[in-house]
């Protein structure tokens, strides 16, 4: 307790006080812009930061980590561009929130989302870091193949009414996952060394969301009346708060395992928390046409495994994710001798920078919450102009990944198959999690395999695993005993897809 | 009210942001067109930032910046198959007097496993820089003691033996157990390599005893080492390590000597005069007190070397590199 007073001392000095507010806004500033991660931010800083002290360029990294995830999902919700992998999901609801004129409750319920689920996670890295970093090494490829598995079962809840439709969208998902040379054998590549890696989610989500709806526009620009968005409310509604803290409070608990877990990564727990709360809605209508809570889960699920990434890197010097990886190399260039010893031998340093995580956090919900008004209004600008900038914006992120042209030639051409998409009603949400999970569930299982050379029993060797496939056998009953009850129910699901409703439209025509 | 305060604190922001913004670019404005430090350069990264490529390459950038060698340098990270597209744009840059490329042992060995035609001795070698020793690792609860023990069981049960590294094929960490396993007297093919993407999730394997063994440079490491929850067995290089406790392979009886190192190459086809510049540039580097206080900190070996040395060892690399994965069918 001692230590975690000492360090809010550290963090609330005035200069350090500075330090994280000029990271806060950094940060949000390049989340802002897709493909501008906070790993590039953090890089092109830290020769800057050599000049200041340790506690303070730490705690000025801290804000650009939280600021960077709540900036990618400003864009998410206002210009269906998600800047990162993990606030793709956000996209989904958030951006039909935004259109029905309720972006200001989305921005809101994601920035005070993210406050929540960052704080609760922060006090959890003090809690559980000494004692949780043994622990998470145990899991291996097995656990997290069980882990995978248990998300793509997940996917069910999200392929939408038409279940054809639904699977479409994920075969061609993990056909996208397939290209590249994970296995040391290259695979769809076609000779091209620039698709050896694979497509990028970046790019894959951006010409999706952005590029695929700006074709659709375009296509019905003349044919239906210019419709302006309203502004609506500037600030959340009672109902809209009851509907958020529980998706809040899921989220967190979804986010901090995942993210504490070396493997476990930002994008999984984020649509866990969608299906989850698509599953648990009261209102399982809205989801597709703009739920709060499809904004509310994700979007704290996300903050909360930006947190728990730092347990690994703090008990055990371990980067899990690229962001994290820099903060090592700027502790190590301090001079810090990273690894299980940090804690004991600099305690000072490691709980300036959880206290300062706090402070980065509640700086964050300051600054952005008064903005999330002023953000909304920017959908009032006119959709030629709205979309020439939305355009503009996704090039220049997928451009900004890596520099090369190739991938706005990718970027087009799937692209163009979100707008066929969007034509043929095949929901965009399977894909984007075929093409995250496709990759890991192969690596895993690869892996798993070759360890155990071949032999298939290794698969159910780790107690996670045997827990992981038992919660999903209970889960398959309780369905089968559920579609039992009610069979007709569940084909007349009021919950059609806001794809198909467009689909309808264009037919009408 | 709500409304104006947010919007002076995006514009504090802005301004702050543009400021940093010029900082890092360092605009360097109206000096004598003699001065070195007008002249600048490109430098490209064949990985992603934070990587070992990257460090070396921002080191030597800043080395230079600071010492008035070179103006400010263009630092771009060109990813994509472990450095065979940065070695494309380097062929396409053809003549290009302004670049630099950093590169080093993956990136031969990438250029084989992806099958390009941008290879190494297509391009003008500028300078070898540093190089840095591979590690065996064990958990600290394994029952290889020494390396004898590990080089017992692999003969025993060649495939049995589950190595780990933190590069794809190609990479160092996969060609140094290829060339070991050569060394003993086992089938290169019979080894069973699990690839992992980098030194965080290759720890961490080790940790959980996944793996029977890591190799891997040892930058990465020291904290786990000093702890006591990893072991090194052995390490790769001609000399020991100062600070790790643990025999070169020599010493312990096998016949290798590997080493990962990294250099700098230009474009094909700049002129001799172009080339003795950036050769006397780097050189220059070589001296400065902050690329020394850069070798230590990140813990490289220096081997510097220049020229025709340069370009003898480049070929003799390339030579080996396509020997082991011809043999494993990788090239």
């Amino acid at each position: 307790m001692d230590l975690l007073l000492d360090g809010f001392q550290t963090a609330l000095t005035p200069e350090n006080l500075l330090f994280a507010a000029l990271g806060v806004l950094l940060g949000t500033a390049v989340g802002v812009l897709p493909g501008i991660g906070p790993a590039m931010t953090l890089a092109l800083l830290l020769p800057v930061t050599y000049s200041v002290g340790a506690d303070s360029a730490i705690i000025m990294f801290a804000g650009i980590y939280y600021g960077g995830m709540y900036g990618g999902s400003t864009t998410s919700i206002l210009l269906n561009t998600p800047g990162e992998s993990s606030s793709v999901i956000t996209a989904i609801e958030g951006n039909k929130m935004a259109k029905a004129g309720r972006a200001a409750q989305a921005l809101a319920t994601a920035a005070i989302g993210s406050f929540v689920a960052g704080s609760i996670a922060t006090v959890l890295l003090w809690i559980v870091t000494p004692q949780v970093a043994d622990i998470v090494v145990t899991l291996g490829s097995p656990s997290y193949f069980a882990l995978m598995v248990l998300a793509l079962f997940a996917v069910t809840a999200v392929l939408g009414a038409s279940k054809l439709r639904g699977f479409i969208g994920l075969f061609l998902g993990l056909a996208i996952g397939l290209v590249g040379t994970s296995t040391g054998q290259a695979r769809l590549t076609f000779g091209e060394p620039l698709l050896a890696d694979g497509i990028d989610i970046v790019v894959v989500a951006v010409a999706l969301f952005a590029i695929g709806e700006a074709l659709w526009v375009a296509a019905h620009l003349r044919r239906k009346p210019l419709e302006i968005i309203p502004v609506g409310q500037p600030w959340m509604s009672r109902e809209d708060w009851g509907r958020s803290w529980k998706p809040w409070l899921r989220g967190t608990a979804f986010g901090f395992p995942f993210g504490a877990l070396p493997a476990g990564g930002a994008e999984l727990p984020t649509f866990l928390s969608y299906a989850t709360e698509k599953k648990l809605s009261k209102h399982p209508e809205e989801f597709g046409r703009g739920a709060i809570e499809g904004v509310a889960g994700p979007e704290a699920a996300n903050n909360a495994s930006a947190a728990g990434t730092l347990v690994p890197l703090l008990a055990l010097g371990l980067p899990t994710t690229a962001t994290a990886a820099i903060m090592l190399v700027a502790l190590q260039g301090y001079g810090f001798q990273t690894g299980p010893t940090l804690m004991d031998d600099h305690p000072d340093l490691v709980w300036g920078l959880l206290a300062s995580l706090f402070v980065a956090n509640a700086l964050l919900l300051v600054l952005n919450l008064p903005m999330a008004p002023l953000w909304a209004k920017l959908l009032r600008i006119p959709r030629p102009y709205l979309y020439a900038g939305i355009l503009f914006f996704a090039s220049l992120g997928a451009y900004s990944v890596n520099f090369q042209a190739f991938d706005l030639a990718l970027l087009l051409v799937i692209g163009v198959l979100g707008f066929f998409m969007r034509r043929f009603g095949i929901p965009v949400l399977p894909l984007i999690i075929g093409v995250i999970l496709g990759p890991k569930l192969e690596e895993q299982l690869t892996t798993a395999l070759k360890i155990s050379q071949g032999d298939v029993s290794t698969l159910w060797s780790e107690p996670v695993a045997v827990v992981v496939y038992v919660v999903m056998a209970l889960l398959l009953v309780a369905m089968a005993v559920a579609g039992l009850r009610r069979p007709a129910a569940a084909e007349h699901s009021p919950a059609a897809d806001a794809d198909d409703t467009d689909e309808k439209e264009l037919v009408e025509r | 009210m709500h409304v104006s305060r947010p919007k002076g604190t995006a514009l504090v922001a802005l301004l702050l942001a543009l400021a940093l913004a010029a900082v890092v670019s360092g605009c360097g404005v109206t000096r004598d067109s003699d001065d070195p430090s007008n002249r600048r350069l490109r430098m490209m990264i064949p990985n992603s930032v934070g990587g070992g490529y990257d460090l070396t390459g921002r080191a030597a950038a800043r080395a230079l910046e600071d010492n008035d060698l070179t103006g400010r340098f263009e630092i771009t990270n060109v990813q994509g198959a472990s450095g065979t597209v940065a070695m494309q744009r380097l062929v396409n840059e053809k003549g290009a007097d302004d670049l630099m490329m950093l590169m080093g042992l993956g990136v031969v060995g990438a250029v084989y496993t992806n099958k390009s035609s941008a290879t190494p001795l297509k391009m003008t070698p500028i300078a070898r820089l540093v190089e840095e020793q591979e590690g065996i690792l064990v958990p600290a609860d394994s029952p290889f003691e020494t390396i004898d023990d590990l080089v017992v069981a692999w003969r025993e049960d060649p495939g049995g033996l589950a190595v780990g590294g933190g590069s794809s094929n190609g990479g160092p960490d996969h060609l140094f157990p290829m060339q070991l396993a050569d060394a003993i007297g086992v089938d290169p093919t019979q080894v069973n390599y699990i690839s992992y993407d980098g030194g965080g999730p290759l720890t961490t394997a080790l940790l959980g005893a996944k793996i029977d063994v890591g190799m891997s440079g040892l930058g990465e490491f020291e904290g786990q080492i000093e702890d006591g929850k990893l072991r090194v067995l052995a390490v790769s290089g001609a000399e020991r390590l100062d600070g790790i406790d643990a025999p070169t392979l020599t010493e312990a009886g096998v016949d290798l000597v590997f080493t990962n190192w990294r250099g700098v190459l230009a474009p094909p086809g700049i002129s001799d005069a172009q080339r003795d510049y950036l050769t006397e540039l780097l050189t220059e580097m070589h001296d400065t007190d902050e690329w020394r206080d850069a070798l230590e900190a990140n813990g490289w070996t220096d081997n510097f070397a220049t020229g025709q040395e340069f370009e003898d060892f480049l070929a003799e690399q390339d030579d080996r590199v396509a020997d082991t994965l011809k043999e494993l069918g990788l090239a």
